[in-house]
């Protein structure tokens, strides 16, 4: 098992920094020059007042500032999916839409503003790309067993939270990114990603668990 | 009591948007009743969410804010766009109504499967496969899965049976027992190619379960092999 990288040290200037780090992980595709990125630069605070200024009220520089950093990722994860061009685009813009329209239903404190535009984009193309369904539960259903409290001091603002993770995954070593991206961005499954890679699928699901627990500790650990 | 979680794996792919919809829909059933597992999902999903926001950019069409705020400003109707992480409920008293009675089992059901059985609840009918477990297909003509509620009569014990691919089986009501634990309602029990299980269902009650198998199952006791020609015609 690789614990190479396990006592990874905490970079000083990476947390809470700049949106962009490019350097050093293996998440960062194409060797993105920040200074380059025009993109439009957020922070998880700040892209989480944006979508609280649009749930409030039709405010277009706020939906402007979104549009400008989320469309392009969000269209470079439909492009890895199998989208071509032209349909990235357009269900980029769908994806864009559809946060206009359901910004009141965000909640900053369930989920950063990335994580919830993650889960349009994902389900936009399980619907567009994959012509699938995928069933989800109903938030308001009365059946639904119900989460213990979190205390107050154990709690991480979402945005929070979404900061650390972000620093956290691009220090991941290359070999535990790359599992991730695989599955996250080319819709592969685990035995795909087994065959593909010819290692045994023991092997990518526990490089694929050591990844994301090395994650979550490190989350835990801050909470 | 330990608690039966789904896999760690299983969770991710669900996150991730990798499963197809006999395994989503049991997930989205499984953390409907399991909050830690619906916690491991929102951190799946906010892995997912970093990953995006790591992401290079590809430059959209330089009209592309113009053209979107078009839309908006003309107000075109939305796509369905199979939901969000939050989507709206538009009618929350759906998922109260009474489901027809073939498929009312006595536990509360949530959604998603809830609106499953409502579908397919007025024409689906129970088979008997073999005087202790009746079965009801979900989605009969989804490819290559066979999404399965099963009622084990209370106390009994199905037939003995291996796998071609994994079997994926969540409690929804009573219990089962078989070599590697007690399941109840929530649990889910995860048996792969190799596992030969028999599981027994525990005497409180008939114990239902929603099962989804991704190959055809094998019988391989003496009984079990009536039932594989029936299983494979």
């Amino acid at each position: 098992m690789n614990l190479d990288h396990a006592k990874d040290v905490h970079q000083p200037g990476q947390l809470g920094c700049s949106w962009v780090v490019a350097s050093g992980g293996g998440l960062v595709q194409n060797g993105m020059d920040p200074k380059a990125d025009d993109m439009g630069e957020l922070t998880p605070t700040l892209a989480a007042d944006l979508l609280d200024a649009l749930a409030a009220g039709p405010d277009r520089q706020a939906f402007k500032r979104l549009f400008a950093h989320f469309a392009p990722r969000v269209k470079s994860y439909l492009r890895r999916l199998g989208a071509e061009d032209q349909q990235a685009e357009e269900l980029a813009q769908e994806v864009m839409l559809t946060v206009w329209r359901r910004a009141q239903l965000y909640d900053r404190r369930q989920a950063g503003a990335s994580t919830w535009i993650f889960t349009i984009a994902r389900n936009k193309r399980i619907d567009a790309i994959r012509r699938d369904r995928r069933p989800e539960l109903d938030p308001d259903d009365p059946a639904i067993a119900p989460e213990p409290e979190t205390p107050a001091d154990q709690q991480v603002e979402a945005g929070q939270r979404q900061e650390l993770l972000r620093s956290a995954v691009e220090r991941l070593p290359e070999e535990q990114a790359r599992l991730l991206r695989l599955s996250y961005f080319e819709d592969k499954s685990h035995s795909t990603i087994a065959e593909e890679l010819d290692l045994p699928l023991g092997t990518v699901k526990s490089r694929l668990r050591l990844a994301l627990s090395r994650l979550r500790t490190l989350l835990e650990e801050t909470a | 009591m330990a608690e039966h979680l789904a896999p760690d794996d299983l969770l991710q792919e669900y996150a991730a948007g990798n499963l197809s919809e006999p395994l989503s829909l049991l997930v989205a059933t499984h953390i409907a009743l399991k909050p830690e597992s619906r916690q491991t999902v929102r951190f799946y999903e906010d892995v997912g969410g970093a990953l995006l926001a790591a992401s290079a950019p590809e430059p959209m069409a330089d009209d592309a804010f113009d053209s979107v705020m078009a839309r908006i400003e003309a107000g075109t109707p939305v796509v369905p766009d199979g939901g969000t992480a939050a989507a709206p409920v538009d009618d929350a008293a759906r998922t109260r109504a009474a489901l027809p009675e073939g498929v009312r089992i006595a536990a509360d059901v949530p959604t998603p499967l809830r609106d499953y059985l409502a579908r397919v609840g007025e024409t689906a009918s129970w088979r008997q496969r073999g005087g202790s477990v009746a079965e009801l297909d979900l989605l009969p003509d989804y490819p290559g899965y066979k999404t399965r509620l099963l009622r084990i009569t209370a106390g009994s014990r199905i037939p003995q049976h291996t796998h071609d691919g994994a079997e994926y089986t969540l409690v929804l009501e009573g219990s089962f027992t078989d070599s590697t634990g007690r399941y109840a309602r929530g649990d889910v029990s995860v048996a792969d190619d190799d596992v030969t299980h028999q599981p027994v269902a525990g005497q409180e009650c008939d114990c239902i379960c929603l099962a989804v198998t991704d190959a055809p199952l094998k019988m391989t006791g003496p009984f079990g092999r009536i039932l594989n020609y029936f299983v494979d015609m």
